[in-house]
Parts: structure tokens; C-alpha cells; sequence
């Protein structure tokens, strides 16, 4: 036996075993499960084999409900096969996994557990999505650390095969998926020791074959189907004796000994937990300590949860125990308890009615909820739990780890319980998203665990915005195997990478007493300890903390490094937290940045070497007073003028203590206020655009690309400048239309990302110096206070009437955009689409929005980037689910068109009594501008008067309808990974529905908010993931195939390259009375360059002929002419390589095999072309209208 | 007639060649190059300045998002198992190596004085004969004096030829105050040969969006005349072997370059307008130009027209033209 030491998460400890176990793996990505398909797929493309020679074939599909047929397919052609998935993706599996159980096939699926929507999306962990598949007849066997993955994913392979009963092999989404931690890596020789050939060759014997014709998947009918379902029986009686002799096996060989149900605790313990999962971790470290102190507790650690081995469940548990709680990671309403409590008091039920029960008096069993959506399970809540458990009369069906003020369900327990040894050293590093704090951590454990005698663990905690993120690592390492399965409470190193966290976040919270504290600052030595709010300097005095300060950015900056301060804060954490011996420590990092940066370039490991030994003499100690002498306090999360809600609840999960809100603090059913995304205010732009108004040229292109609605324009009465600040600027406005009003630019400093595409779009140079624009980028630190007093006053300024500008390119800029602020990423592609829908028709949209980027800078909370205009109208906005988003927005069209309907025969029919003539003018609007809209509305204030006066039922129904006799905009909004694959279907349909329905596809040609998997949309020749070689297929042409239906409007467009094109098309997408499709190009950060050429990438995929635009208008028919208009031309203005070239996506392909992309280059031209062909032709077409 | 020649010690079947161009990026091409009489083949430049930019641009924005966000924590493929550095550019000097038997010279433009002896001998041990050392300076600082311009470049060219044993040509731009010292000093430094003259991109204004436009022109015949004043002045007064680059697309033009001094002939703009046949077609004309001119040897011909055996060498010295009762010599 050979054993490696590693350091890995339980995605790459799973995969690891599964890669080389099988031969087929079909995948598809999602949350927290996407990195084990990732992995496979980039083994496989290095050639990497499995245990029997062969490289494991890897095929992406459409859907989890996709790879779950294949997958299917493959094992019955009599191969081994796996795929990976989690929460919804398990969802869509489960009719085949009951097929594969059926079947009695011999599988393994790997899990990392998630949570399911119900009121919300999470992509968190807990059991809920296992849960829902206890019933399909797949065995269930938990992990709860990462060695626990890595070994019980091979004890899983193993089983299967001798018990022919398929395995659903789980662990924790997030906490055990995403942690790394050291372990012992299976050698290829453990796993073949552990997969019975023979058992491998019935697998193959019963493959579907030509050769040995058997015929599977019958329809049966009453008089068999019972006997026949019955049949397999045996295979289930058996598997628990096999999982436990394969456990067994195991343990002979590696030394690491797994039970169906392992007890940890006092051998007569009176209070047991049973649990499973990473739960289990948190209450083994919890027991040892308790056990120490004499208290006679334990633990049962479920593994094999399915089939349930009643008795050996029983035989887990000490006779003399007295209380049982029974810990579930899931939530079941309406059950009599979560499905494991279940379990666990109907198995002793029956060892009592059957009499085995070894239990000197009945346990009395209670059952309790935790940890749903990776809510910390810490020793503290476990403690609650045994605590609970002395209690004369404990609570049933309680939950640990919240306050329910609602139900008081909750346990109370003592949260200041720390039971973290002296002896680990505790590291706690707040950083930022694209500061490498977090890689450079994953560096340090690396080194730890793999190259010192000590044990490391790491666990990384994101937020939701994908701009600005604040990342926190919590590092461990000791001299033992690290068990505590929860964030540190307790640091004794605790770093924060970005001085500004300071004012918004309670960084010390987490320091211990006597704890050494580093900051990234810019100040100087003198003006550090000044420059900290109160609190902190009374945190760092109070609990002895020591002090250091270092500019990193400097440092970084002078190393080469940009603000790319990570190697910088890793040198200062080795100096300081002297894990290891100085030298050693210097030597280690240079062989890991060697490592890491090897491939990237020489010049980058040196500048990175630069960094390391430059680190130290930036650093110095701060000399910390007696007593606190700031006058300043940490500024509130949110402006006082913010309502209420926002107050007590955002605010509160802005600040990160959003664990203490309790239960009351929640709407019951997932229902949010909309527009709180402008009370979050982030500031992290380091540079923001500045406007000249002498030379601006009032084109309001700023506004049209800025991603996140930051700048604005605004046109108002010259009398509105008596109550501006004297720093606000504006000027005449141009425009004939609204003449004698003043115009002005104005940025929101605290909003905007510094992405700098409205100043790349800005066409107003400085003719004498044209390196100045009307736009510059300066400095925010210089404008921030001056800007943020302008903005303020912007916002006091009336909105424009629609009615009185040209919905164009310019005029639609002058509309208040009712999406702002997202936490979509600096200089992203999607969100400038989405904000032209909520200017031109905002106040009447209804969005259905698939998951993925668009849902989570859409709807992640704290805050929310859809609003309302001063009118109180707004975008209302859901997210049904991934797969299904066309067909949830042609609901919302049908119920929307009901109530409309209704409304109208109720008008008619009250016609007499409410005024014919003002029921006329009501049901005869057309509302196909502005105008008449806005007089409908006008009509439906004055309907709303007279229903106040009439009594009845009628006139009460009508009065709650009214509002849909103006019209409504549907829109369903997604991205390629939808639109293009998982959603098809439902997108397909509903063109084909002839519903009048908006779909907006933001495409990025990757799977965006996952981590750039291909797609159906990525284009030949681009490398993403589950492509890496470069894809060799062209891009599905979603606008044809819509075409083909001749009832619905499609469009292509490219904002960067034509936005007259564009906002024409969202126009008449929008006016064309039946299904629209508009395919939207979004440059993306998947697309690897710097997001400020997004939009000149945009014109070169336009030019090249990459991107065609056009608009196919069905209408266009009964005028005699061609229904496709293409709106660029047929000879590309630059050549397919050249965009291609810019691109790191391309040029991935290209470094990696030159030959190889050549050839994909010229594929790309040739489909290019040969595209342009047909649609030139298409757009040269007449078709007689045959009408009748 | 026998054309073979000598150029940076290197025996050459004849002294025309393809010269730095995209032409050798594909090995194809190159095979056509070699079976049109290429009598060598160099390679582009290798540019340090953007190995080092896409190495930099490459973490910056290939990596910059990676561990940011828990839904993705990386956007791209794992980017280590590809190499961000020369490795295509030595690869492609093995392959053009392997695949022909004319001599291969490497080109290279460095940024650093680490960087251009680095690749110097990565250039060499990847299978280079010669390298020429694309000498690419644009002066922008009022306070760095043409002499500075100068020794900068030499303490290069010194560094580059003390580091590797393959002779070394140095590719000039034609903005000296006074080529043929620089070229002395240059040979004393340790280059084997110069090549006159290397062509910059040629930026432009674009007047209406007032944009500056970065362009590069293929060459035509003007061009040439350049070349030839500096070749003719530098042709016997410098033990460096000339190479004319720049503005050769015809026969007449390549005899030209060879009688105002050059050893070897590269041709670029005029492969890229008619393909690598070309080649065999000004070689061939070459010949037959000799022929009917009754040129006896090669040797005759080199040089024939340079500034101490042309008939009038005030041609090539003087600034502008002079008429015949301007080119009074005797005293009034």
C-alpha cells in the first residue's frame, strides 16, 4: 500500500476516485458540484486514464435530466459510468435514477449536497435535495469530510458493482465540496484491490447487445407489475452486508475502519445525536471535548442512510442511552418530523414491538432541524442540542442555529462556546475578489499540508456580488486531523487585505484576545491607528491585539504586480504567524509560486519573487495606545433615510451578521421589496468618470453601455439649479425637443465600478488635446465627496415624461432606468440590455428570469437592483427556475391576459352604470406609444373613482383588475446556458405558442454564473470549460431556427457595435403582437480581456461577420418584403482572426496547440461566412403571401 | 552562373531570401519558400515586450476573476497547461529546422538586457544558425542624446553576441547620424552583419475621430532606394556582411541591392502580394539578368555600385540634386 498526502477539496477527492473508476461520464454544470465535471473533463483532455488503461470519455449535456440518460444509455451498453450533480440537477435526474434502480444497475452519482428553491434560491448546502430522493431506490451513503468523500467515494464504486443496487454517494455543498483539507490519497491499487473484476464482468455480461438480444423497459399491467417490482428485494436485503464487508475491505488496506453507522462518544452514553453529513464533524469534535470534561455523550454518524439497516442502526447506539436527538439537514413541512428522525423512531419502534431492542428503558427520541443552506452548525449549537437533551420534557421538532421568535421552535444555546485547541493556528484573511487573497491562501495550505508534518484546513466564504467581492478565507493548521466542519470564531491571525473594509465590516469580531491583526492600508505609520473608526480601536486595545500595517499595493506595485497584493500578504502571514522557520518559509513559497506560475510566464514568477522579499520591509508594527482616539464611528450600512425594512434587515445583512436576524424579520413566502440596491453604497471604484461639459456632445452613449446604471443623464427645468450644490454642473440642453432645459452627466461615485466603458464610448474629444475626452477616469479618492453630493441632488430631480422625448438611442437615456446598481461584474455585457428594457418599458414589465447571472445580480440578496419609478412602477421580477424560465413567463402572459380579459367583460358589462363612453375609450386603446398609454393610465384613475362609488361585487372584482386594461410587457430573460441548452425546450415551445412574450437572451456563449462551461452557443474554436481543446462545433443558431417558425420576431444585436440597431430592436420586439426573441451579444469576463474593450470587441465580432445583426420581422411579409433585414454588412470589414486574436479564449486554443488552431480558425471563417451567405440570401427572398 | 555567397559566414546557395516575415509561421509555406530557392529562411520577430505583456495580461485577466465569486471559481480552463512564453516561437525554429536544409535565422526583438540574451540562447539551442537582432528604437526622451541611443544598442548587440556562438546580424533602422561609425562599433561589438533596414509600423491620423491609426504598408520598389545609399555607403568599409531589406520585388531590384553592396537579399512585401513562387521567379531573373549582361561572377557584381567604385559618388553623398553648373569643382 502506497499512500500520497494531499491537500484537495471533496470535489477533487471525489473525482479523483470516479475519473479513474469509470469509463463514461456525461455532465453538465451546476453549483457546488460543476468542479467534479470540470475536473474530469480536463483529465481527460490531458489524456489522463483510468484504472484499466483507458481515458474516460466525456460528454457535456443539455441538462441534468441529459447527462442522467445518458448516463442511463451508457451503463446499460454494459459500461461504467458517473456523472455529478446537485439540489435542481438531482431534481431533473430522478426519473432515470428510478429507471437505473429498477434496473438493478450497477452506478455511481456523486452529490455535493445542495439546498432546493422553494421561497429562494440557495446554491448552499444541506440534505434537501437527497432527501427527495430516498424513495427512487438508489443507495444513499454520506460523507462528512473531505477524506470521508475521497474513501467513501471509492467505497461507493465498489459496492455497487457487488450489489447491484445503483449508489448515491453525498456530502456537504460548500462546506465539505469546497473545503480543503489534508488527506490520504488512494492509490490506483487501493481502488482496484476494492472493485471486484468478476462483479465488473456481470456488469458488462448484462449490456444491451446485439450479440445476446435482451429487451429492457417493458410496460407491464396489474396482473405483474407488483410481483415483478417486488422481485428485487433480495438485492436491497443485501446491500447493507455488502456496503459494511466493503467498508471492511477498505479498512484492511488502508487502515481508515467505516461503519454503516459509526458511534463516536462515551461507551454508556445517556445522550446520543445521530446525524450525518459534515454535521457529524463539528459534533465529533463537540463529544471528545464533553467526553474530556465526563459528560456521557455521543454521537451516531449515519453513512449508509438508504437502505436503512434497521438493526445495525439500533446496534450503533449504546444501550444505556437515555435521549436521542436526531439532527436533519432538510426540511420537510408538514411531516410528522424530517425524514432521518423518522427513520431513527420507527427503527426503534420496531426493535421494541419485535423485541430486540437492547435498551434498558426507552430512549425518548426528539428530532430537530440545522443547517439548512450551510447555516453554521458550531460546538456551541451541539452542546445546545445535548443540553436539550437533560431537559425533563426536551423540545420535539426544534431547530438549532437560528432564533424563531415565530414559532419558538429554536433552541437556545450558549454561541460564546469556543472548544478550538491552543494548539491550531487559527488564520482568518479578508480579502478582495480579484486581490488573489484566496488562491494564495489555497498556496498556503498547500504548503502546510503537503510539506510539513501539520494538518491544514481551509474554507473560503463569498458574497453575492460578482464586482467587488469580499472574500473571506479561514485557514487552520495543527498537529491533528482538523474536524471543525464551521467558520473560525476565534482567530489568532486575522488579516484585512483592504483598508475600506474597516468602515463596513466587523473585521475584529473575529480576532481572539492577544491575536495579531494586519492591515492593508495606505496610510503611513504616523496616520494608521487615526485613520480607524472608534470601534476598532477600541476592539484592537480591548482584546491586547498586536498591530502591523503594511502598504501592500505598493508593494505589489512596485514588484510589477498591479494591486495584485496576495504574495505580498502571504509573505507577511508566514513572518508573522511563524508557522514555519523565515527561511523555510521564503524557500516554500518561491517552489509554490514556481509552481502556480511556472507556465504562466518567467516574468511572472519573478515579479512575484519580488513581491516575497519585498514584503517584510513594508511591513511595521503600530504602536497602540492606551486609550481609543478617534472621533469618528464606523459609518451606518445604510442611509438613515432608508426605509424601514431596509433598516432592520438589509442593513443588518450588509453588515454580515445576518445569522441574528430571526425568523420575524423574514416575509413568510420569499417575497421581497424591490429597488434596495441603492441604499448599499459600495464605493469601490478607484476611479470614476468625470464629465467636461464644454466639449460633451450630449450623446448619452455614457449611459447607454454603463453596466450599472452609475452614470446618468438628465435633461430638467433650468429652476431646479437654484437648489443644486455649487459643484453641480450642467448646461443648455441641444435637443430641439425639450429646448430652453438644462442637461447634465452625472456619476454615482459610490456606485459605480470604475469599469471605464463609458469612457472608452465617449466620441467627445478635446480637439486641441484629444486625449481628453468629455469622459475621463480620475481618481475617485479626488471626487468622491464632491460627486457624492451631486448625485444626491440628481435623485431630487423629477423624472423625464416619456411621452415628451424619442425613444432612441439618445432620448431612451433620458428615462430613469429602473435597474441599477446590480452586483453584476465591472464592465459586464448582459446588464446594459437589461436596463434599455427597464427605461423603454420598465413600468409595465413583468420578468421571468432564468437562473444564472441575470438571477443573481437580479435577485441575490442583501439587495435588490430592480426598482420603481417615482410613479411607484417598476419591473416586477421572479425567478421560477433554470429549465423552465419561457415556459413560467408564458404563464405570467396567460394569467396577465385573464385578469385583462376579465377586466374588460367586467367593464362591459358595468359599462351602463360606470359611463359608455369612458368604457369605450378604456377597451378601444391601442397603447402603441407612449402617449396613449399614459392616457389609459389617466382613464384607469378616473374607472378606479367611479368603482369607489358603485356598490357590488362586480365593481369590487374590477376594481382589484384594473390595472391590467394597460397593457403589459412580458419578458423572459436569460442566458445562453437556458435559451440555448436546458431550456430549449420550453423556448422552442413558446415561439411556437404564438403568446405575445419577449424573450431576451443575454448571450455570452459560455454557462456565465457557473464558471464558463461550453455551451451550445460557444463558438468554434473558443476554448471554455468542457471544451478546453477549443470546441470544434460551430455555434447553434438559435435566430434560425426561431426564423423558421414565421410567426415570431427575432433579432441579433450587438449594443457595443450598432445601439441604434439595438434599442430599434428591443422596440419593435416588444410591439410585435405575438413571441420575440431577441439574441443579445454580452462580452463577459469568461471571454478572458479586460472588460474595458467590451465593446469594441463587440464591433469586431460584428465587422468580422462573427456576429451578423439583423431583425426578422413577420410583419415585413405583408408588405411584399423580405421578412429578414440584415442590419450589417455581408463583407466582413475585418478579418475572424482578428477579433479572435484579442481574445483569451481563442488564444488559449493557439498557445496550447498552434496547428490545431489554425485549423479551428479556418473552420470559424468558413462558418462565418457560409452564414452570412444563407442569410444574405434569406434576406433577398420575397415570399408571395398566400393568405386563406 | 554560380550566385553561391557568404552572408554572416553562413554559405549560401545564392544571396536571396525570404526575409522576417509571417511567411515562416507556417511550415508549409515554408517548404514552398525552400522549393522556391529561398537561400535561407528567417523567422518574424520574436518581441519580448509582448511575450512579457500577454504573460502579465494573461494573469490579469485570464486569472483576475479566479476565487472571487462561489458559483465560479475560475472562468477559463485551467490556464497551466499551456506555456505563456517563446515556447511556440522555439518550437516553430526546431520544426522549420527538421523540415528544410537552408540555413534558419532567428529574429528577436528584446525589451530587457536580461531578456535579449535569455532568448538569444533559447533561439540558439532551439536550433537557430544566425540570428538577427531586430535593433526596433524609437527615441522619445529630449534627454537621451543620439550617442546614448547608441551605446544602449551596443551594450545589446555585445551582451547578445558574448552569449551565444551562432554569428549574429543586427537589423538597423536607417535614423543615424552617422551609420557606417555605428556600423564599425557594431562589428567591434561582435555582429557578423547588418541588415538595412527594418520598416516600422507606420502610424497615421485618423482626422475625424482624431484617433492615431497604427498601419504597416507592404513595401513597393521606392522603397528600395533608400537602402541602396547606405548600402553602396557602407558596401567595402565594414568587415559586416550587408543585407537589403526593404523594397526589393523585382529582378532589377534585386541586382540593384547586390551592386550597392548586399550579400544577401531578403524579399518580404513582394512574397506576401504574390506568394512564395515568386521568389523562384526574381532568382531565375537574377540569372538571366547576369547572363545577358555578361556578368561573369557574383563577385563582380557585389558592390559594383557602392560609394568607392560607383562613377559618381556624389550622388549617394549629396543631399539634393545639383546641376551641372552647380558641380563646379576648380576655383573661380
Amino acid at each position: 500500500m502506497s499512500t500520497r498526502t494531499i491537500t484537495v477539496d471533496a470535489n477533487e477527492a471525489v473525482a479523483s476516485v470516479a475519473h479513474r473508476a469509470s469509463e463514461v461520464i456525461a455532465i453538465y454544470p451546476i453549483t457546488p458540484a460543476s468542479p467534479m465535471g470540470e475536473l474530469c473533463d480536463e483529465w481527460s483532455a490531458q489524456g489522463r486514464k483510468n484504472l484499466w488503461g483507458l481515458v474516460p470519455g466525456i460528454v457535456e449535456m443539455q441538462s441534468e435530466a441529459g447527462a442522467a440518460g445518458a448516463v442511463h444509455g451508457a451503463l446499460q451498453a454494459g459500461s461504467l459510468s458517473t456523472t455529478f450533480t446537485a439540489s435542481q440537477g438531482l431534481l431533473l435526474m430522478i426519473p432515470d435514477l428510478y429507471k437505473i434502480a429498477g434496473e438493478l444497475t450497477c452506478f455511481c452519482l456523486h452529490v455535493a449536497a445542495r439546498t432546493l428553491a422553494t421561497h429562494a434560491l440557495s446554491i448552499f448546502g444541506d440534505h434537501s435535495d437527497v432527501m427527495a430522493c430516498r424513495q427512487v431506490g438508489l443507495a444513499l451513503l454520506a460523507s462528512g469530510s473531505v477524506q470521508e468523500a475521497h474513501d467513501l467515494a471509492a467505497v461507493a464504486h465498489a459496492a455497487t458493482l457487488r450489489a447491484r443496487v445503483p449508489f448515491l454517494h453525498f456530502f456537504d455543498g460548500f462546506r465539505t465540496s469546497h473545503e480543503v483539507n489534508r488527506i490520504e490519497q488512494l492509490a490506483d491499487d487501493d481502488l482496484l484491490a476494492l472493485l471486484d473484476e468478476e462483479a465488473i464482468a456481470a456488469h458488462r455480461r448484462r449490456a444491451l447487445t446485439p450479440d445476446h438480444p435482451v429487451l429492457r423497459g417493458t410496460a407491464q399491467n396489474p396482473d405483474v407489475f407488483f410481483q415483478a417490482r417486488e422481485a428485487s428485494n433480495g438485492f436491497y436485503d443485501a446491500c447493507p452486508g455488502i456496503v459494511q464487508a466493503t467498508m471492511d475491505a477498505f479498512a484492511a488496506r488502508t487502515g481508515r475502519q467505516y461503519r454503516l453507522f459509526d458511534y463516536v462518544g462515551h461507551p454508556e452514553a445517556e445522550r446520543v445525536v445521530v446525524l450525518m453529513g459534515s454535521g457529524a464533524e463539528a459534533a465529533h469534535e463537540t463529544v471528545d471535548y464533553l467526553t474530556a470534561l465526563g459528560e456521557r455523550v455521543g454521537i451516531v454518524k449515519v453513512r449508509l442512510y438508504r437502505p436503512l439497516d434497521v438493526r445495525a442502526l439500533v446496534a450503533a447506539l449504546p444501550a444505556s442511552v437515555r435521549s436521542i436527538a436526531v439532527l436533519d439537514r432538510t426540511k420537510e413541512p408538514g411531516a410528522v418530523g424530517e425524514p432521518l428522525y423518522v427513520d431513527v423512531v420507527t427503527a426503534l419502534a420496531e426493535a421494541r414491538a419485535e423485541g430486540w431492542s437492547p435498551f434498558a428503558a426507552e430512549p425518548r427520541v426528539i428530532g430537530g432541524r440545522y443547517g439548512l443552506s450551510s447555516k453554521e452548525f458550531t460546538p456551541a449549537m451541539v452542546k445546545g442540542v445535548f443540553d436539550e437533551l437533560s431537559r425533563p420534557k426536551p423540545k420535539n421538532h426544534f431547530t438549532v442555529g437560528i432564533k424563531d421568535d415565530v414559532t419558538h421552535r429554536s433552541l437556545a444555546y450558549d454561541d460564546a462556546l469556543d472548544i478550538e485547541q491552543p494548539d491550531v493556528v487559527r488564520a482568518v484573511f479578508f480579502g478582495l475578489g480579484s486581490d488573489g487573497t484566496v488562491g494564495s491562501n489555497k498556496n498556503t495550505i498547500k504548503i502546510i499540508g503537503e510539506d510539513t508534518p501539520n494538518f491544514a484546513q481551509g474554507y473560503f466564504v463569498y458574497d453575492s456580488k460578482k464586482a467587488g467581492a469580499v472574500t473571506i478565507s479561514h485557514l487552520r493548521f495543527g498537529p491533528r486531523a482538523i474536524r471543525s466542519s464551521y467558520l473560525i470564531r476565534q482567530a489568532s491571525y486575522v488579516a484585512c487585505h483592504a483598508e475600506q473594509f474597516m468602515d463596513r465590516l466587523d473585521v475584529l469580531d473575529l480576532a481572539a484576545p492577544g491575536a495579531t491583526f494586519v492591515l492593508n492600508t495606505t496610510q503611513g505609520k504616523d496616520a494608521v491607528w487615526g485613520s480607524l473608526p472608534r470601534e476598532v480601536q477600541e476592539q484592537i486595545i480591548e482584546k491586547k491585539l498586536r498591530f502591523y500595517a503594511i502598504d501592500a499595493y505598493r508593494a505589489a506595485e512596485e514588484a510589477g504586480l498591479g494591486r495584485h497584493l496576495s504574495t505580498v500578504m502571504q509573505a507577511c502571514f508566514f513572518a508573522l504567524s511563524k508557522v514555519l522557520p523565515p527561511a523555510e518559509a521564503t524557500a516554500r513559497i518561491r517552489a509554490s509560486i514556481q509552481k502556480a506560475y511556472g507556465k504562466r510566464g518567467a516574468e511572472v514568477v519573478a515579479r512575484n519573487f519580488a513581491a516575497v522579499d519585498a514584503a517584510e520591509g513594508h511591513l511595521f508594527e503600530v504602536t497602540v495606545p492606551g486609550a481609543a482616539t478617534a472621533p469618528r464611528q464606523r459609518p451606518p450600512q445604510v442611509p438613515r433615510q432608508a426605509p424601514d425594512f431596509v433598516q432592520r434587515v438589509t442593513a443588518v445583512m450588509l453588515a454580515g451578521k445576518g445569522d441574528s436576524l430571526p425568523v420575524s424579520a423574514f416575509p413568510v413566502d420569499g417575497t421581497w421589496p424591490t429597488g434596495t440596491s441603492q441604499w448599499e453604497k459600495r464605493g469601490i471604484a478607484l476611479e470614476i468618470p468625470i464629465w467636461d461639459p464644454t466639449i460633451c456632445i450630449q450623446c448619452n452613449k455614457c449611459a447607454l453601455v454603463c453596466p450599472h446604471a452609475a452614470i446618468r443623464v438628465k435633461v430638467f427645468d433650468p429652476r431646479e439649479m437654484e437648489h443644486a450644490p455649487a459643484s453641480f454642473v450642467a448646461v443648455d440642453y441641444k435637443a430641439g425637443e425639450l429646448a430652453g432645459m438644462k442637461y447634465t452627466v452625472q456619476v454615482a461615485p459610490d456606485d459605480c465600478t470604475g469599469c471605464d466603458l463609458c469612457a472608452v464610448v465617449c466620441p467627445a474629444k478635446d480637439k486641441g488635446n484629444p486625449r481628453h475626452k468629455s469622459l475621463d477616469m480620475k481618481p475617485a479618492r479626488d471626487h468622491r465627496d464632491r460627486e457624492r453630493e451631486n448625485w444626491a441632488f440628481l435623485t431630487t430631480l423629477p423624472d423625464t415624461d416619456k411621452r415628451k422625448v424619442h425613444l432612441d438611442v439618445k432620448g431612451v437615456e433620458l428615462i430613469e432606468p429602473l435597474f441599477e446598481f446590480s452586483g453584476a461584474c465591472a464592465g459586464c455585457g448582459e446588464t446594459p440590455y437589461i436596463k434599455l428594457m427597464t427605461q423603454l418599458f420598465g413600468d409595465r414589465a413583468l420578468i421571468a428570469n432564468a437562473t444564472g447571472c441575470t438571477s443573481i445580480y437580479g435577485g441575490n440578496l442583501p439587495t435588490t437592483p430592480y426598482r420603481t419609478n417615482q410613479e411607484g412602477r417598476g419591473p416586477a421580477w421572479a425567478n421560477s427556475l433554470f429549465e423552465d424560465n419561457a415556459e413560467f413567463g408564458l404563464g405570467l402572459r396567460l394569467g396577465v391576459d385573464a385578469h385583462a380579459r376579465a377586466a374588460r367583460l367586467s367593464l362591459t358589462q358595468l359599462a351602463p352604470t360606470l359611463g359608455d363612453e369612458l368604457c369605450k375609450a378604456l377597451l378601444d386603446s391601442t397603447q402603441d406609444d407612449e402617449a396613449e398609454i399614459f392616457a389609459q393610465r389617466e382613464r384607469v384613475v378616473i374607472l378606479r373613482q367611479r368603482l369607489a362609488r358603485i356598490e357590488g361585487m362586480e365593481a369590487r372584482r374590477l376594481e382589484l383588475i384594473v390595472d391590467y386594461l394597460v397593457k403589459k410587457s412580458v419578458w423572459i430573460v436569460g442566458g445562453d446556458g437556458w435559451a440555448y441548452d436546458i431550456g430549449y425546450g420550453g423556448v422552442d415551445h413558446v415561439l411556437a405558442s404564438g403568446a405575445d412574450v419577449n424573450l431576451l437572451v443575454l448571450d455570452t456563449e459560455v454557462y456565465s454564473n457557473t464558471g464558463g462551461q461550453a455551451s451550445k452557443a460557444t463558438p468554434l474554436g473558443a476554448a471554455a470549460k468542457y471544451a478546453s481543446a477549443g470546441k470544434a462545433t460551430g455555434k447553434k443558431d438559435l435566430g434560425m431556427l426561431a426564423m423558421t417558425y414565421g410567426n415570431a420576431y427575432v433579432a441579433s444585436v450587438a449594443f457595443g457595435a450598432k445601439d441604434v440597431q439595438t434599442v430599434n430592436a428591443f422596440r419593435e420586439a416588444e410591439a410585435y403582437p405575438g413571441p420575440s426573441l431577441i439574441i443579445a451579444y454580452s462580452h463577459c469576463i469568461a471571454h478572458g480581456y479586460d472588460m474595458s474593450h467590451g465593446l469594441e470587441q463587440q464591433k469586431l465580432a460584428v465587422d468580422s461577420g462573427v456576429w451578423p445583426l439583423y431583425r426578422f420581422d413577420p410583419r415585413r411579409l405583408q408588405a411584399g418584403e423580405p421578412p429578414l433585414k440584415l442590419d450589417s454588412s455581408g463583407t466582413p470589414k475585418v478579418k475572424v482572426r482578428d477579433y479572435m486574436k484579442n481574445e483569451g479564449r481563442f488564444r488559449m486554443v493557439e498557445l496550447k496547440d498552434p496547428k490545431h488552431y489554425a485549423e479551428l480558425l479556418a473552420a470559424a471563417e468558413r462558418y462565418s461566412a457560409n452564414r452570412h451567405a444563407i442569410y444574405e440570401q434569406l434576406a433577398g427572398l420575397h415570399v408571395t403571401r398566400k393568405d386563406g | 552562373m554560380d550566385l553561391s555567397t557568404t552572408y554572416l559566414g553562413l554559405p549560401l546557395a545564392h544571396p536571396l531570401m525570404a526575409g522576417a516575415s509571417p511567411l515562416a509561421d507556417d511550415l508549409d509555406t515554408v517548404r514552398r519558400l525552400e522549393d522556391a530557392g529561398s537561400s535561407a529562411i528567417v523567422l518574424r520577430s520574436l518581441f519580448e515586450e509582448q511575450i512579457v505583456r500577454e504573460q502579465l495580461g494573461a494573469a490579469a485577466h485570464l486569472q483576475a476573476h479566479d476565487d472571487a465569486f462561489a458559483e465560479a471559481l475560475s472562468y477559463t480552463p485551467p490556464t497551466t497547461v499551456f506555456a505563456m512564453g517563446p515556447d511556440t516561437y522555439l518550437e516553430q525554429i526546431r520544426r522549420i529546422r527538421e523540415a528544410v536544409r537552408v540555413p534558419v535565422i532567428a529574429s528577436l526583438n528584446g525589451a530587457t538586457p536580461g531578456g535579449w540574451t535569455r532568448y538569444a540562447r533559447l533561439m540558439e539551442q532551439a536550433g537557430a544558425h544566425a540570428l538577427e537582432c531586430n535593433l526596433y528604437v524609437i527615441p522619445t526622451e529630449p534627454h537621451e542624446s543620439g550617442q546614448h541611443v547608441e551605446e544602449r544598442l551596443l551594450a545589446i548587440v555585445a551582451s547578445v553576441t558574448s552569449s551565444v556562438t551562432i554569428p549574429v546580424a543586427v537589423k538597423l533602422s536607417p535614423f543615424f547620424s552617422s551609420l557606417p561609425h555605428f556600423a564599425r562599433r557594431l562589428s567591434i561589438a561582435g555582429a557578423r552583419g547588418a541588415v538595412l533596414f527594418n520598416r516600422f509600423y507606420q502610424p497615421d491620423i485618423d482626422v475625424e475621430d482624431l484617433d492615431v491609426v497604427r498601419s504597416l504598408h507592404l513595401s513597393d520598389s521606392s522603397e528600395l532606394l533608400l537602402r541602396l545609399r547606405w548600402l553602396a555607403v557602407l558596401s567595402g568599409r565594414t568587415p559586416l556582411s550587408l543585407a537589403a531589406s526593404g523594397g526589393v520585388h523585382t529582378t532589377v531590384d534585386a541586382v540593384k541591392a547586390m551592386m550597392a553592396g548586399a550579400s544577401a537579399v531578403q524579399l518580404v512585401s513582394a512574397l506576401l502580394r504574390h506568394g512564395p513562387g515568386h521568389l523562384r521567379e526574381v532568382i531565375a531573373g537574377v540569372h538571366t539578368w547576369l547572363d545577358e549582361h555578361d556578368y561573369t561572377s557574383l563577385a563582380q557584381l557585389t558592390g559594383s555600385m557602392n560609394l568607392s567604385r560607383c562613377p559618381e559618388p556624389a550622388a549617394y553623398e549629396r543631399a539634393n540634386y545639383m546641376t551641372l553648373l552647380q558641380s563646379f569643382h576648380g576655383e573661380v
